[in-house]
């Protein structure tokens, strides 16, 4: 017999099955893969429209105003205004833009962040598709991502949507080799690419205390350098430079009104669900619980409370830290992003090949450290804040 | 084979074609960008998870974004007044039907070379790491090595260029 809690964290997969119990044979499996899609594809705009109430909210109350707060009360029915707001509205198209094009960019982009959600895995047994290269299929459909982006700027025929599309890629590119190197160390360490095993190599407790990889030194680096990574990734500030308002109107999506701006604003915040979902399963467990004592709890609601946690963190960061500029960006990117994270995988090494005790937490620690203190005081030494030197272009 | 694979057979050709026959640069590099992403799901389809994924990371995610900016930062959007085909059509045709001749003569000649196979090997990507280290790491360094000198020579034309800018 299945005890209560065991039965409630499972209760969605019992559920399908049930529902598909009632159906013959050959149509089981076929129908269980569309109600998981559609749940899939229910679910997440669902916590979209709960995010972007939160986030005008705690990005309102940090700057010291209420946000809205007209519609319900506290302002929680503010999304369905604004869906009803954004379904009403007027397409409007340029003349001269690509109609082809333009058309197809929100689309890609929405199709390819959704298929990242086919690999994560959202409790004990609840995976979509249990991929032996599970990892790479997520940074495949994001890779894809970029084309949208660039399609989008490039068919509105608008100079400040060119300029926008061309920094969001450049941006997107640069930060992507960090994202990718700092998961390959957990790769390297978990020994497999599908991300139920990675789960599965932190699933065990010592003293009480969980195994994630975030607690040990590579670990915690890499973490650090996913979250660098992946705010980059889906332009969100600091580094939403590509669709500053008072730089570039709105950048990429400048020419983009009622619902296709709706499906780029849910591509962007859906990305963002995807990026935290992958750096919980990666670096803090999963659908682990935080303590061996609190295992009762369903793994979905950890998994969930995890991303949750996650946006709260991005709306913080949001509304705390200055944008970057571009140049600043990118030379973050490359002199020290990409070095920490290849000094990572380093460290990665090391620490397997020393053996357990506490010498190897000492020796990784320090070497990070070490790296970190370095390379962010020589970036700084060398630069002399002369004339700006301009290079137009041909 | 199916008619799975005569639709995905039929994306990527279509891709490939448009890419030659449109006349708008960015439009073709977009087509062939499909042509990419069809050979991906050929890929797998023959259960290659590894090489399928591959294939869309690098190609769609990065080949396919260099076209689009060489495209757009050489000024080469505008559409050519004279025309898109070349003068000498007929001796690319030529060389296009000897190279297919060459690659349909090896896909055929290697069909009775493993005549006890029934079932296709399935590889793991473990597998790939294994081979990649053991057997195949002198191709592996000298390809890191390849990566290297370009990525050493981008940085000089582009250093070079900004001399020049500098100075004029």
């Amino acid at each position: 017999m299945i005890g209560m809690f065991e039965r409630l964290d499972q209760i969605f997969v019992l559920l399908k099955h049930w529902l598909v119990g009632y159906l013959p044979q050959s149509w089981q499996t076929p129908v269980g893969v569309v109600i998981s899609v559609a749940c899939i594809v229910g679910l997440y705009p669902a916590l979209f429209a709960v995010t972007t109430v939160l986030e005008r909210k705690g990005v309102g109350r940090i700057q010291n105003r209420l946000g809205p707060n007209r519609v319900g009360p506290y302002g929680i029915l503010q999304p369905m205004a604004d869906g009803i707001k954004s379904l009403t509205k007027e397409d409007i198209v340029p003349t001269s833009a690509d109609a082809v094009v333009h058309f197809l960019a929100p689309i890609i982009l929405v199709v390819t962040v959704f298929m990242g959600f086919a690999v994560l895995p959202m409790g004990r047994n609840m995976v979509l598709v249990d991929m032996d290269a599970g990892l790479l299929f997520y940074f495949a459909m994001g890779a894809s991502t970029e084309l949208s982006v660039f399609m989008a700027g490039w068919s509105s025929r608008n100079k400040y949507s060119l300029l926008g599309a061309m920094r969001a890629v450049a941006q997107m590119i640069s930060y992507e080799v960090a994202l990718l190197l700092s998961s390959v160390v957990i790769v390297m360490m978990a020994g497999s690419l599908s991300l139920v095993k990675i789960v599965e190599a932190q699933n065990h407790y010592s003293y009480g205390l969980p195994h994630w990889f975030i607690f040990t030194p590579w670990g915690f680096a890499a973490f650090i350098m996913y979250a660098i990574a992946g705010t980059a990734e889906t332009n969100r500030s600091p580094f939403d430079l590509p669709e500053g308002e008072s730089e570039l109107v709105a950048g990429y999506h400048t020419e983009y009104s009622g619902f296709k701006f709706a499906l780029f604003f849910l591509g962007e915040y859906v990305a963002m669900f995807s990026i935290s979902g992958l750096g919980s399963t990666l670096f803090l467990g999963g659908w682990m619980a935080p303590l061996a004592a609190l295992q009762f709890i369903p793994s979905w609601i950890w998994f969930f409370g995890k991303l949750f946690v996650s946006m709260c963190v991005f709306i913080w960061l949001r509304g705390t830290l200055p944008r970057l500029r571009q140049d600043q960006l990118m030379n973050f990117a490359w002199k020290f992003v990409l070095p920490m994270c290849l000094l990572n995988l380093f460290v990665a090494a090391l620490w397997r090949f020393m053996g357990d005790g506490w010498l190897r937490w000492v020796v990784c620690s320090a070497i990070l450290i070490l790296a970190y203190v370095s390379i962010g005081r020589g970036i700084m030494r060398r630069e002399h804040f002369g004339p700006r030197s301009y290079r137009y272009a041909e | 084979m199916g008619f799975v694979f005569y639709l995905i057979s039929a994306f990527a050709v279509g891709g490939a074609l448009a890419a030659v026959l449109l006349k708008n640069l960015v439009h073709a590099a977009l087509a062939v960008t499909i042509a990419f992403l069809g050979m991906a799901l050929l890929f797998l389809r023959l259960d290659a998870q590894f090489a399928g994924f591959a294939q869309i990371l690098v190609y769609v995610g990065a080949v396919a974004i260099l076209v689009v900016f060489a495209i757009l930062l050489t000024k080469g959007s505008d559409v050519p007044k004279e025309g898109v085909f070349s003068k000498s059509w007929f001796a690319g045709l030529a060389i296009a039907a000897g190279v297919f001749a060459v690659l349909a003569w090896a896909v055929l000649q290697s069909a009775p070379a493993l005549p006890n196979e029934t079932t296709a090997p399935a590889v793991a990507v473990n597998d790939i790491g294994n081979a990649l280290m053991s057997r195949y790491v002198l191709p592996l360094e000298i390809i890191a090595v390849l990566l290297t000198a370009a990525l050493l020579g981008a940085v000089i034309v582009a250093m070079h260029e900004k001399e020049r800018a500098k100075q004029g």
